[in-house]
């Protein structure tokens, strides 16, 4: 499998705290991939320097088949190229309507220009339509996103994420603050979405990653401290004294 | 979704039918054409009016939608008011000074009929030359060009230096106040090039109009609802579409829209550019009613009322600038023409010329406070009253309720 995201011996250093400290990291082309850590570990750092909210010191990020550097690049070019990001708090805009939402992040030309003279055809609304129905919002399109409940806004969320057609997904912390019922649906669209792309997880809950079932690298003081399936991670006895153990 | 942009937004038509019932009616009670019943000056009120309305309208793109709280949009309107001004004075003053000296007994050459327009446009501040900024004045059509173009511009630049630096929020705003007051203040300067503090005058004369007054004031009015007219529908285009979604998303998250890949910076400068030449044409219309335009026209405080009006009107509703601006401006207009009854205390009397001010600013303080909305507001009162909308759910707890698309039958 090729490589889509090499970010190799990356750090960065917040008023000489060094939140992220040589840190290396791969993703494949079509892989699920859970990233877990005590807090404080950089696990949301190491998504800022992804898509490009911040710049680090030193190190390389790496993306796609023609290894293009992210780090020379504005946050808007890293979403068009394809890395799409979901954020910690469900943010959505509130005060537009699940098709408003969705219209905006679907894949199209982004030029303030081509989005000026932009009116919705009928397949684009179909394609709305239809990821509606998969996150479950297909009876909500018409109402301002700010009246869903927390749960369906970080599927709105997701959606829009899905909308982006990005080739790299990262989530942080999807499942928070959502009923055992919600979390299930939200593993489903995540397992399906890494079916044709990579999609990278930020996650506390090791409930919620075991059911991902999937690769997982601990982060820890801005390094990766282990990476491997679940069992292998969670039986190193490095991880279990700063993670599991506390 | 497929339905046409009239039947999408019902505001635009109603608003545009007010607008032209508005002005016919003022028409007709008019002094110039019609009955009489309404003076000259007050025709010239109302057109001023209008022009406010429209930067009004500009500054809700800005302000209410994409949520950038610019204290500066009357420097763009001043500066179209002196590209017209220019042009106006120059012209006037050229037919004044070929007429005195064609009762000389040489004819004049050229040059010095530039000579002499320069002397007495720039007399009073002491000078004759023309300045550089004045090369195009001669020709109408190259200063409309710049009414629109050194507004722009400036907007332009100002805008791309400051978004590109993410300067966002009341930072932003100190920065296009310290813009309008720089501005400001080189204008108020003799050397300028623009007659110093006494600014320019005399334009309510339309050069090689015989007209009275009476007259063009009417077709300011005109003028001044024609652009107020279109400048809404424009706006109501830009905001209708992906484009108004994506600036509404720069006011509520501007974070999000970047990762959506978007480049804010770009939207934003657009909308600022884009303003900016809409307040610049707004000026142009405004100044030849009003006479007379100086730098203290472009002083901070202006741009200041310009941000009252759009909050008492309502934000991020585009009838709702327009409303406050023609409500607060009309109103201010008669509480300082000293239209409004003193109000005795006994002990002291109120005079509304020194407590307009103050009113103004509990509404201000009240609106805010009180009522976000702003009077816009009492609109979504009536049309909620009428029809609650609830977004497709069922009207009652019952199974045999009825359903929102039955009941709106």
């Amino acid at each position: 499998m090729s490589t889509l995201l090499e970010v190799s011996g990356v750090s960065v250093t917040f008023d000489g705290f060094r939140a992220i400290n040589n840190l290396s990291f791969q993703i494949g082309e079509a892989e699920l991939r859970a990233v877990i850590g005590p807090n404080g570990a950089g696990k949301t750092t190491f998504m800022d320097i992804v898509t490009g909210k911040t710049k680090p010191d030193e190190g390389r990020v790496i993306w796609g088949e023609k290894s293009v550097s992210l780090l020379k690049m504005s946050e808007a070019k890293i979403a068009q190229a394809g890395i799409g990001r979901k954020f910690q708090k469900p943010t959505v805009f509130e005060d537009q309507t699940v098709q408003e939402n969705l219209l905006m992040a679907l894949k199209k030309p982004r030029g303030w220009l081509s989005v000026l003279s932009y009116r919705a055809k009928p397949e684009d609304l179909d394609k709305v339509a239809e990821l509606a129905k998969e996150i479950g919002l297909i009876d909500e399109l018409t109402r301002k996103s700010g009246e869903l409940s927390h749960g369906q806004k970080q599927w709105l969320e997701i959606g829009m994420l899905l909308a982006q057609e990005p080739r790299l997904l990262l989530v942080d912390e999807p499942a928070a603050g959502m009923t055992p019922q919600e979390r299930e649906h939200t593993t489903d669209l995540l397992l399906e979405a890494a079916k044709t792309r990579a999609v990278v997880v930020v996650e506390h809950d090791m409930e919620f990653v075991r059911r991902l079932n999937c690769k997982v690298t601990v982060l820890h003081e801005g390094s990766v401290l282990a990476e491997g399936s679940l069992d292998h991670v969670t039986s190193n006895q490095e991880v279990i004294d700063v993670y599991l153990g506390r | 979704m497929q339905r046409s942009f009239i039947a999408k937004n019902p505001s635009v038509l109603i608003f545009l039918a007010c607008l032209a019932l508005f002005t016919l009616i003022v028409t007709v009670l008019s002094e110039g054409l019609g009955l009489g019943m309404i003076s000259t000056s007050f025709i010239k009120t109302l057109g001023k009016t209008l022009c406010l309305c429209l930067i009004a309208v500009a500054m809700d793109l800005i302000w209410g939608f994409t949520g950038i709280l610019s204290l500066g949009h009357f420097a763009f309107f001043g500066l179209g008011g002196y590209m017209i001004g220019m042009w106006l004075m120059y012209e006037r003053t050229r037919l004044i000074v070929v007429e005195s000296l064609s009762q000389a007994e040489i004819p004049p050459t050229s040059s010095e009929v530039v000579d002499a327009i320069g002397n007495q446009i720039f007399g009073v501040v002491g000078a004759s030359e023309f300045p550089l900024i004045w090369a195009f004045a001669d020709s109408l059509f190259l200063q409309l060009l710049l009414v629109v173009l050194v507004p722009g511009l400036l907007a332009l630049v100002f805008g791309w230096l400051a978004f590109r630096s993410r300067v966002t929020g009341v930072y932003l705003s100190i920065l296009t106040q310290a813009m309008t007051l720089a501005l400001a203040l080189y204008l108020f300067q003799n050397d300028s090039g623009l007659r110093g503090n006494n600014g320019l005058s005399g334009l309510q004369n339309l050069p090689g109009v015989e007209a009275s007054q009476d007259v063009v004031s009417l077709w300011f009015l005109w003028a001044s609802a024609l652009a107020l007219g279109l400048g809404y529908l424009l706006a109501a285009w830009v905001v209708s579409g992906k484009f108004g979604s994506v600036i509404r998303g720069i006011r509520d998250n501007e974070a999000r829209v970047r990762f959506l890949g978007y480049s804010v910076e770009t939207y934003k400068l657009m909308i600022f550019t884009l303003t900016a030449c809409i307040a610049a044409i707004a000026g142009a219309l405004y100044y030849p009613q009003a006479g007379i335009i100086n730098p203290a026209e472009i002083a901070p405080i202006a741009s200041i009322y310009l941000a009252v009006w759009v909050a008492i009107g309502g934000r991020g509703r585009l009838y709702g600038a327009v409303i406050g601006a023609a409500f607060v401006s009309l109103l201010s207009t008669w509480f300082t023409g000293g239209q409004a009854p003193d109000i005795p205390l006994g002990f002291y009397t109120i005079k509304w010329v020194d407590w307009w001010l103050v009113l103004l600013g509990l509404s201000f303080v009240a609106v805010t406070l009180f009522a976000p909305k702003g009077m816009g507001g009492l609109v979504d009162l009536w049309t909620q009253a009428r029809a609650p909308n609830r977004h497709g759910a069922d009207l009652g707890p019952d199974d045999s309720a009825l359903r929102e698309q039955e009941a709106s039958k």
